[in-house]
């Protein structure tokens, strides 16, 4: 976004921060519980844990980045 | 959204959308707290958005061009996510299941050259006549008619596609989720009216581009975890050829030589001068669905990146697209562990169970379906008849959610339907956010009201996105009653956009081209247009005429007829434009190519160079082609 403002860029930041943070703990839980959703093909690979890693990684990466009011 | 329709769809197989309200089959998923949690988040993430910007939209140049101050990056994601509508990534997945790597001509040779010819060669004539719409640079050039013609037509197109897509978005909700129909079109209608009407272009803009990386964040996953169980792409094609006993699922160009020798039934002609020009170019360079998107960049050099820019993720879509429906081919399993065929919507429909029964509705119906239509083992067809447990039918167009529900448990399947959902809205704000900017600037401003404050253009606006909604809402439910209504309302877009773009292209490269020249071909192009869409609607034979072959299948009835309707529109403007008086061509300046002296560019440093990507775009569409010639 070009001008002042919430940069769009944080807004994404946030939304990912907050998926990726659910989706990596629901995962954790999943993996030492070992209590597995019917139905769903490669479980043995942890799916929720990496991926919801990365997208909060990802997330935060870009909340730090463009947070209001950080001088460019 | 319909721009370059997907094959399931132009073969009618979304046309039948309305018929799957009837199956009883059970829904493919079943959403956990955690999904709803996730949906419930976009939802109000996108209206936040909204809140926050309405403070930033009270001029008219903020509300319907986002105070031209979107940088390169943010107007090219917006300009390719505003076409990546949900029907269309479920669409092309079935077709990819259906046609194989064919199924990608409408992301590459359909979109990519186009992309770059409008950022290199037109972006700077709409850029620097700072026209606010499509339909504004045709009263520029060709005067007030021509205008008005355009934009009667694209505010049309735009509410009842809105409409129609609603419609057809909350039928794949219920039979994905099992939602009821009411509460998906107003839970959509509602969150898109609130975030654009506050907020206006701006809104949609940061909307659409938090979509982008939703859908990519949700869809992502299927491709990555199938490619690790198909044993990589050699395991694919092996796989793939030992079930389809083919190997032309991997070829995008060797069996186009004739019409009956790829199961798409179309021809190299046609894909590369119909699809790859007139359907596409039309598409991407002259509806303003898009192009109004690249027309809010903050100044000519993101103008003209905006297009190169996302032409790359346009060419990384069938990643998310293509490729599952490819990997469906061979990973998706029956119960029993068998090979699950996918069939089409008409053999879904045939096959209905019955509610009260439990049984098939109409079991010879059903068996015909099946042995003329799909390529079912007859066991399984036993099955199917007896409606044995767990024997379901699925249609082409489910082969994205079957996957996304293959590997995605819950939190990670809550994020693939926000990415189904978000690929809808999406298309919805796009459809509403240009359908208003038309109605006020080039309807009501010039018809209506020509002497208004700027605020009161910014109110009728925001009202038109109201009334727009509830007509597309109106639209929708007809729809829903009058099936016959949805084949129309698709062929709309394939209807006007080739003469249009023969219009567009006559008026921005030849000076010659006279004010009643480009009326008239546009009005005689749509005529010619509609009438030889009519004429195979009536009569599927007929199809032979327009693609010019007996092999020909629907597929190949669009492109011919966008390249037909674009030579005659070019041929009536060109002979009226020789016996009518030209413009002239002082009045031409920033409006046609060779009347124009346009802004010298400032040097930039190569890697903001557009001409150096839009090489690099050009070299990876090239190899990309030849690697899967």
């Amino acid at each position: 976004m070009h001008g002042s403002g919430i940069p769009i860029w944080f807004f994404i930041g946030v939304q990912l921060l907050i998926y990726g943070s659910m989706i990596f703990v629901y995962g954790i839980y999943q993996w030492l519980s070992g209590i597995y959703p019917a139905g769903v093909e490669l479980t043995n690979l942890h799916t929720p844990v990496w991926w919801g890693g990365v997208l909060a990684l990802l997330g935060l990466l870009y909340v730090v980045k463009f947070r209001p009011g950080r001088s460019k | 959204m319909f721009g370059l329709v997907p094959a399931s769809i132009a073969a009618g197989s979304f046309g039948s959308l309305p018929a799957l309200l009837a199956l009883s089959a059970s829904p493919l998923a079943q959403l956990k707290s955690l999904d709803i949690a996730v949906i419930a988040i976009y939802f109000g993430m996108v209206i936040w958005i909204g809140f926050y910007l309405k403070g930033r939209s009270n001029t008219s140049e903020e509300f319907f061009m986002a105070g031209r101050e979107m940088t390169a990056w943010i107007a090219g994601l917006s300009f390719v996510s505003a076409n990546l509508g949900s029907l269309e990534l479920m669409g092309w997945a079935g077709s990819a299941y259906q046609y194989g790597i064919l199924a990608t001509h409408w992301y590459w040779i359909g979109a990519i050259p186009a992309m770059l010819f409008l950022g290199l060669v037109m972006m700077p004539f709409y850029y620097v006549c700072k026209t606010h719409s499509v339909p504004g640079y045709l009263n520029l050039r060709y005067g007030e008619h021509a205008r008005v013609l355009a934009a009667t037509f694209f505010a049309l197109e735009m509410i009842l596609m809105s409409g129609v897509n609603m419609f057809a978005m909350a039928v794949v909700m219920k039979v994905v989720l099992g939602w009821s129909l009411t509460f998906s079109i107003l839970m959509s209608a509602f969150a898109v009216t609130l975030y654009v009407a506050l907020g206006g272009l701006r809104s949609a803009i940061f909307n659409e581009v938090l979509q982008f990386v939703l859908i990519w964040g949700g869809a992502l996953l299927v491709p990555i975890l199938g490619m690790i169980q198909a044993g990589g792409i050699s395991g694919l094609q092996t796989k793939i050829i030992a079930n389809m006993h083919s190997d032309s699922y991997f070829h995008l160009w060797r069996d186009t030589g004739s019409f009956a020798a790829n199961p798409m039934g179309v021809h190299w002609t046609g894909i590369v001068f119909g699809l790859g020009f007139a359907i596409s170019f039309g598409y991407w360079t002259t509806d303003f669905l898009v192009v109004q998107r690249v027309l809010a960049a903050h100044n000519l050099r993101a103008a003209r990146m905006a297009p190169v820019i996302g032409s790359f993720f346009k060419m990384a879509v069938p990643f998310i697209v293509i490729l599952p429906g490819l990997l469906g081919l061979v990973l998706l399993q029956n119960p029993d562990g068998s090979r699950r065929q996918l069939v089409g919507e008409d053999v879904v429909k045939s096959c209905a169970v019955s509610l009260s029964t439990d049984k098939i509705e109409d079991p010879g119906a059903c068996t015909s379906a099946m042995q003329t239509k799909s390529t079912l083992p007859a066991a399984y067809q036993q099955s199917v008849l007896s409606a044995a447990p767990g024997t379901e039918l699925h249609s082409y167009n489910e082969v994205l959610p079957l996957m996304l529900v293959r590997y995605c448990g819950p939190g990670l399947l809550g994020l693939g339907i926000t990415a189904l959902i978000a690929g809808f809205m999406s298309g919805m704000a796009g459809n509403v956010s240009a359908f208003s900017t038309v109605w006020t600037y080039d309807l009501y401003k010039p018809l209506l009201n020509k002497k208004g404050s700027d605020s009161h253009y910014v109110m009728v606006g925001r009202l038109s996105i109201v009334v727009g909604v509830a007509v597309s809402i109106g639209a929708g439910y007809l729809v829903q009653h009058a099936h016959g209504i949805m084949d129309y309302v698709q062929a709309l877009f394939s209807i006007f956009i080739a003469p249009l773009l023969a219009t567009i292209l006559l008026g921005m490269f030849w000076t010659r081209a006279s004010r009643i020249a480009g009326f008239l071909g546009l009005l005689f192009g749509v005529v010619f247009s509609a009438s030889l869409f009519e004429w195979v609607h009536l009569d599927p034979a007929n199809l032979r005429y327009v693609a010019l072959s007996e092999a020909a299948k629907p597929m190949a009835e669009n492109v011919f007829r966008a390249l037909w309707a674009f030579i005659f529109t070019a041929l009536v403007i060109f002979v009226v434009s020789m016996f009518t008086k030209p413009r002239p061509v002082a009045e031409l300046d920033g409006l046609v190519y060779g009347a124009t002296i346009l802004p010298k560019a400032v040097p930039v440093p190569f890697y903001k160079n557009e001409y150096m990507w839009a090489i690099l775009v050009g070299v990876i569409f090239v190899a990309l082609n030849i690697l899967f010639w």
